[in-house]
């Protein structure tokens, strides 16, 4: 099939590549551009892993075709700390030992971020609500919480 | 027919990809490529399909477009690319629709959500679709267009069986209306799953329209995950005109929609379960729906 050419940007830098048509976004972002923090897990949208911020909205990059992010704007977990200066959301994870395996971690920071900025103080039944597409098998949700609860407070601590 | 069961990182074979911009186009694009082609609204039911080797399109049209909520003299009308994220979010859905906002809420994941279009929910055909039993019991149309021109069809008339509509393989969704609500109305959806992200065992939406004395004036009730198809229970419905909602009318109601409806026995739930819980959400579902009736 001919290749279809799209340009977006990435973590706020401009690329233009060229993608299949049945070219995943996680596929793009994984294998063209060597972001690897992006994971797959389910591969079929019951687990969130792969969550990454397209026009600001959090979507499955499992789920979604490459040549959706033409004239776009991506944001993965690459995209959201200053150089080695963790963002809050995720210094907040490392403080409260939000973080087991790991694997689901970074679709769980993406959706943080997103729900944050649609509410920066969530109840804790949203936080749920919002969170219930992230699956997270070491089954370390009480830390997520924690994290996520002093994230929205401004990072000066939850508890 | 090739079946993945392995590989789910990979969307293969390729295919064949448009993206039109107006439903004209989209329909001729359709007539072009044939039995082969479908269309792509969120993706979030058709890509799993390929990658589970259900289907193997050999050319997408992607579909984005007609998006958009707008209120007029003949009720709401919703772009069928309009994604559930987006009625979620919209004040007309908040404050006149509360079954189909606590249907929409149930589906999938907030980024399923921001993915997934109402048109998409409807077309999928799933005996399962959540909005389908609201927009059922609120009369709702569709409008299709096709090589010949538009139609317009009642919602229950649209769903033929599991995955099958009456949309002909040139024909697309492009808009559904929901009619103006008269008089003191209410609404309501409950649905059954085992957690959250669940498809619906069973769901159940109903209607009320009702007098200032608290008489029934019309009632729709609708289910989901009951047969082959989204259904109107319409004898059950019809035992509430003209009466007051009193417990002996509500529960006769309730028994009514356990026996017209013919659930099967599958991985989420026995027929038999099916049946027994129907009644029990028809009831509350009816007192939801009295309650915000009265309100309204």
């Amino acid at each position: 099939m001919t290749k279809i050419a799209i340009s977006f940007t990435i973590n706020g830098v401009r690329r233009k590549l060229e993608v299949e048509p049945n070219e995943l976004l996680m596929n793009c972002i994984r294998d063209q551009l060597h972001l690897t923090g992006t994971k797959y897990v389910c591969g079929i949208g019951e687990c969130g892993a792969c969550t990454v911020l397209l026009n600001q909205e959090p979507i499955l990059s499992c789920l979604t075709l490459a040549v959706d992010a033409d004239h776009g704007e991506v944001v993965t977990i690459e995209g959201i700390s200053a150089g080695k200066e963790l963002d809050k959301v995720q210094q907040a994870f490392v403080d409260e030992g939000a973080v087991q395996c790991g694997y689901c971690i970074p679709g769980l920071i993406m959706m943080t971020e997103s729900l944050l900025k649609e509410n920066p103080t969530p109840t804790e039944n949203e936080v749920r609500d919002y969170l219930r597409g992230n699956l997270c098998r070491c089954t370390g949700y009480m830390n997520v919480l924690k994290a996520i609860t002093k994230a929205a407070a401004g990072g000066k601590g939850s508890a | 027919m090739y079946t993945n069961q392995i590989n789910t990182r990979l969307l293969y074979p390729s295919f064949n990809y448009f993206e039109p911009t107006t439903p004209e186009e989209t329909v001729q694009l359709l007539a072009k490529y044939g039995p082969d082609a479908v269309i792509l609204a969120g993706g979030t039911d058709l890509l799993i399909k390929m990658k589970e080797g259900l289907i193997e399109p050999k050319t997408i049209i992607r579909v984005k477009h007609p998006s958009f909520i707008e209120k007029k003299p003949d009720g709401f009308h919703i772009g069928a690319a309009t994604k559930l994220r987006t009625l979620e979010k919209s004040r007309a859905v908040i404050e006149t629709f509360p079954a189909l906002l606590e249907a929409i809420k149930l589906i999938g994941s907030v980024q399923i959500r921001y993915m997934a279009t109402l048109g998409g929910n409807l077309c999928n055909a799933s005996p399962a679709a959540d909005t389908a039993p609201p927009l059922l019991v609120m009369d709702a149309e569709v409008r299709i267009l096709g090589p010949s021109g538009e139609r317009v069809v009642p919602l229950k008339e649209f769903f033929l069986g599991p995955g099958k509509t009456v949309l002909s393989k040139s024909e697309i969704l492009t808009e559904i209306r929901i009619p103006p609500f008269k008089g003191k109305t209410g609404t309501a959806f409950i649905r059954l799953s085992r957690a959250s992200m669940d498809i619906a065992k069973i769901s159940i939406a109903v209607l009320l329209h009702l007098e200032d004395g608290g008489k029934v004036v019309s009632a729709r009730i609708a289910l989901g995950s009951v047969a082959p198809t989204p259904i109107l229970a319409n004898k059950a419905a019809e035992i509430l005109i003209g009466k007051s909602l009193t417990k002996e009318t509500v529960a006769r109601a309730a028994e009514a929609v356990a026996d017209e409806i013919r659930p099967i026995t599958d991985i989420r739930g026995t027929a038999e379960y099916r049946k027994e819980v129907s009644h029990v959400i028809a009831r509350d579902a009816l007192e939801v729906a009295r309650r915000r009736a009265k309100e309204n």
